[in-house]
């Protein structure tokens, strides 16, 4: 009995100790898993697929630590960096560059262009300090909408995105003969039938550690005590607006590179409104991952990218084996998803 | 007899969490009759009015003892319904009226008059058709007794201060059968003359009958218009007097009156010849509820300056007016160089460093290590605690470390690891934590705030010994600022007495009690024909 009590008790602080969303979220990966060796999907298709997966969302993720961490809560306006690398990737494009050439143009490309708009940004988020989320959705929405004229009136004239006939770009075009998978088959191999496409996570681990180094800089370590305590950080000569701004160009960026990456794992180019909701699932990873709107580490984000994805991925195979009627596995996958974007949304914590 | 008083409080004691905040206080006031309780901050004044008014801030923390006799009843006030209807009224130090409503509609708040309709027939009363003109009417015979010659029907939004206190009053005074009404520090925000003008309507509301409870801190006010005097001292009662039987001088005594322990304090020499590493010219500075109104100042190197008197005079602002946390205009003179508009970053690479009167808000990071709120301001300001990598920079864990442990040590903080969160500490190593943090800093001068301010009598020793030694052994210029003036006098060189945001007078510690409580009660001390004992001639 009284073996049992401490058992409870310890298992409370457990959970206490992981945070719940990820103690639930574990717990349901662990289920649907379980229930894929059941019913018989094959485990291994099931963990290629949760591995690329991992690669290809975690950058835009890793977007949200800086934002968080300046006080300006999860990045829903990352849009903006998605937006800007979808530009630089078609610049690459358009000036006819294939493989990593093209990768890494449009890696370098959207730098310069993130700090620009970054920079505006941040500015817009100083003018309107105290709702900074909203203002960030909204943002984000907007410039999506401005960039579906900007991709139909835009000079492009290659013709692998052009429209055959007519104006503008395609709403979505293959990467096949650019730079489709350059990540993902630079030193791939298989471990049993499991593929690893090492390229792919060398790059997002790259981008978590220099993320991570960022937080043990000067300012860095500014930018984070001050979005815990700004009033503190005043007091100790720290001009916060400055870190604020720096902060999201930073999380811009990550965008940028963020689409990228997806964008070659994916191996197509998705304009006009796909970008829109991109918002939602980084910042449902991070808040699994045992973020709140006011603190966040990069191991948040390994964390929430490997559960988010993971209950994705394994419950598409499972759900429709369980159910195999036409589209009700999709629209389960639209309520397991936005349902896990709202339980995480729930976990913000309110506020700064 | 118990007919004679309308109120009377008899042995109110009571503690928060076992510790006592009043002890066998009584207090009796008599119908037109003004009677004024006095006090410092601390003294126990709100606690006890709280008790009249039956607030949840005491019934929540298990009651309290003695009982309350209202016209010659005694009586349970549970609330502040219960006191209202037993006729006890409120002006309120802040005021509480809705600025987007009519001066009437604010006066009849919660006490419109009503009247039937056929909605409220159906539905209940509280569809009742508002009577405006009757409002109106009783509006402006309320206002007619404030001497308020103000449109009753325009909006409070953006009317003085002054006007809002007398609103106020109206509204206290418009409720029938006012029997007793408090006025808390009523005259803090007021000018001079409105302040006058104020003494004067209590007078006449005293006349007809209304008792009047009045707080304030302000001693002329007190002999101009008060008849009895209470005065309370760490929660107990210390006098009962007749205001025409004494003087605020001996007020002054009563108020600050406890024995001084002037411990270990060695008269030192400061050289107050040489020029002041600091000097303050027409200083000002705009911090809400703080506000300095021009003050100069000097400090000397190597002293302790204490500056002392009541919360929301402006003491807290100087310090903070420095720091270059609010605005301010007026001169700084530092090491002979003329600041005006201090900026934080500036003034702590000056080698000035800052320990906040807010603990909690300003001067930690709840959520972060004791590593990293010791070593942040010097790693900020100084470049200190990093290795440069020549692009960029990372912390140096270990030099921070090794930095907050010595800390730990030094100032002896009780703590499980130098990676603890200071949430979980207790208040007084927290404030030694802020102390650390403002010692890495490597300052010259260093402007502590409140330092033993919510922690216990042991950790203050502690605190004060350390400010001491730092004083004593490594010649810190010490800026003080502390509502408790016993701690300042105890290690203070001199003390700056700041009320209604001007230098009242500089002090020494062992100068009389009377003489600090005239200039926290903001009398200046030649009024009096005393000249207070000020040695080195720098009042101003």
């Amino acid at each position: 009995m009284k073996m049992e009590m401490m058992g409870g008790i310890k298992m409370v602080a457990f959970i206490k100790n992981i945070g719940f969303p990820r103690f639930m979220m574990s717990l349901l990966l662990v289920v649907i898993l379980v229930t894929a060796i059941f019913v018989g999907i094959p485990i291994g298709m099931v963990m290629t697929d949760l591995i690329q997966r991992v690669g290809m969302y975690g950058i835009i993720v890793l977007a949200m630590v800086p934002s968080i961490q300046s006080g300006t809560g999860p990045n829903f306006a990352v849009t903006i960096g998605i937006v800007l690398g979808l530009l630089a990737a078609t610049t690459a494009i358009e000036f006819e560059l294939v493989g990593t050439t093209a990768f890494i143009f449009a890696i370098l490309m959207a730098l310069p262009l993130s700090v620009i708009v970054g920079i505006l940004y941040g500015k817009l988020l100083n003018a309107c300090k105290g709702a900074e989320m909203t203002i960030a959705t909204y943002t984000g929405f907007s410039i999506v909408q401005l960039m579906c004229i900007g991709w139909i009136i835009l000079p492009f004239t290659s013709d692998i995105m052009r429209w055959p006939i007519g104006r503008g770009l395609k709403t979505t075009f293959t990467l096949e003969e650019t730079f489709k998978h350059v990540l993902d088959n630079f030193l791939k191999f298989n471990i049993g039938n499991v593929e690893i496409p090492t390229g792919l996570l060398l790059f997002f681990f790259l981008a978590c550690f220099l993320v991570y180094s960022f937080t043990q800089s000067k300012m860095g370590t500014a930018i984070q005590l001050g979005g815990m305590n700004n009033k503190f950080a005043v007091a100790s000569g720290v001009n916060i607006d400055r870190g604020r701004i720096i902060a999201n160009v930073i999380s811009t960026y990550l965008g940028a590179v963020g689409i990228i990456v997806y964008s070659q794992s994916f191996g197509f180019i998705q304009l006009y409104t796909a970008p829109l909701m991109m918002a939602f699932p980084a910042v449902a990873a991070v808040l699994i991952g045992g973020a709140t709107a006011s603190r966040a580490k990069v191991s948040h984000v390994i964390i929430g990218v490997i559960l988010f994805q993971g209950v994705l991925t394994s419950s598409m195979p499972v759900l429709n084996e369980i159910i195999p009627f036409g589209s009700v596995a999709e629209i389960s996958r639209m309520v397991i998803q936005n349902g896990i974007i709202l339980y995480a949304l729930t976990k913000v914590d309110g506020g700064h | 007899m118990d007919n004679e008083y309308i109120l009377q409080m008899k042995n109110i004691t009571k503690s928060y969490y076992g510790n006592t905040v009043l002890k066998n206080v009584d207090l009796s006031i008599k119908p037109g009759e003004i009677h004024c309780l006095m006090g410092e901050n601390g003294a126990g004044k709100s606690t006890l009015m709280n008790v009249l008014f039956g607030m949840n801030v005491i019934h929540s923390t298990g009651g309290f003892e003695g009982e309350i006799f209202f016209d010659g009843e005694k009586r349970e006030i549970k609330s502040s319904f219960d006191a209202m209807n037993l006729g006890i009224g409120m002006v309120h130090q802040e005021f509480m009226l809705i600025p987007d409503y009519s001066i009437t509609e604010n006066i009849k708040l919660n006490r419109e008059i009503t009247k039937d309709n056929f909605v409220s027939r159906l539905f209940g009363p509280r569809l009742k058709t508002v009577e405006y003109a009757k409002m109106g009417r009783d509006a402006r015979k309320a206002l007619d007794k404030v001497d308020m010659n103000i449109d009753e029907w325009i909006s409070v939004a953006g009317l003085p201060v002054g006007h809002m206190q007398f609103i106020e009053i109206a509204r206290e005074i418009d409720k029938t059968g006012i029997k007793l009404l408090v006025f808390d520090e009523p005259t803090a925000v007021l000018t001079e003359s409105e302040a006058d003008n104020l003494l004067r309507i209590m007078r006449r509301l005293a006349d007809t009958g209304i008792a009047i409870l009045f707080i304030t801190h302000r001693l002329d006010e007190v002999t101009q218009v008060s008849d009895n005097i209470t005065v309370l001292r760490d929660g107990e009662l210390v006098a009962k007097k007749k205001t025409s039987e004494t003087t605020s001088r001996e007020i002054a005594e009563l108020m600050i009156g406890r024995k001084v322990e002037i411990t270990g304090k060695e008269k030192r020499d400061v050289d107050r010849t040489k020029e002041p590493i600091l000097e303050l010219k027409d200083f000002k500075v705009k911090m809400p509820g703080e506000e300095v109104k021009g003050i100069d100042l000097k400090l000397y190197e190597g002293e302790i300056l204490g500056i002392g008197g009541l919360a929301g005079l402006g003491k807290l602002g100087v310090a903070n007016g420095i720091m270059g946390l609010y605005p301010t205009s007026g001169e700084i003179i530092l090491r002979g160089e003329k600041i005006t508009n201090p900026i934080t970053k500036e003034m702590l690479e000056k080698k000035i460093a800052f320990v906040s009167e807010d603990r909690k808000a300003v001067g930690l990071v709840i959520d972060a290590s004791i590593e990293l709120n010791t070593v942040f301001t010097a790693m900020n300001i100084n470049g200190e605690y990093l290795k440069d990598y020549k692009f960029f920079t990372l912390r140096d864990k270990k030099k921070i470390q090794e930095r907050a442990e010595k800390m730990i040590r030094e100032l002896d903080i009780r703590c499980t690891s130098s990676k603890q969160m200071v949430g979980s500490l207790s208040g007084g190593n927290q404030q030694k934590v802020c102390i650390a943090r403002a010692l890495t800093q490597n300052p010259e001068i260093i402007l502590v705030s409140e330092p033993t301010r919510g922690i216990d009598i042991g950790a203050k020793k502690i605190v004060l010994d350390l400010l001491r030694k730092l004083n004593r052994d490594y010649n810190m210029t010490i800026i003080m600022t502390s509502s408790e003036l016993n701690e300042l006098r105890s290690i203070a060189d001199r003390i700056a007495i700041v009320s209604e945001g001007k230098v009242a007078g500089i002090l020494q510690p062992e100068d009389s009690d009377a003489d600090f409580g005239l200039l926290m009660a903001g009398k200046s001390l030649d009024e009096n024909g005393n000249d207070g004992g000020d040695q080195d001639g720098s009042i101003h």
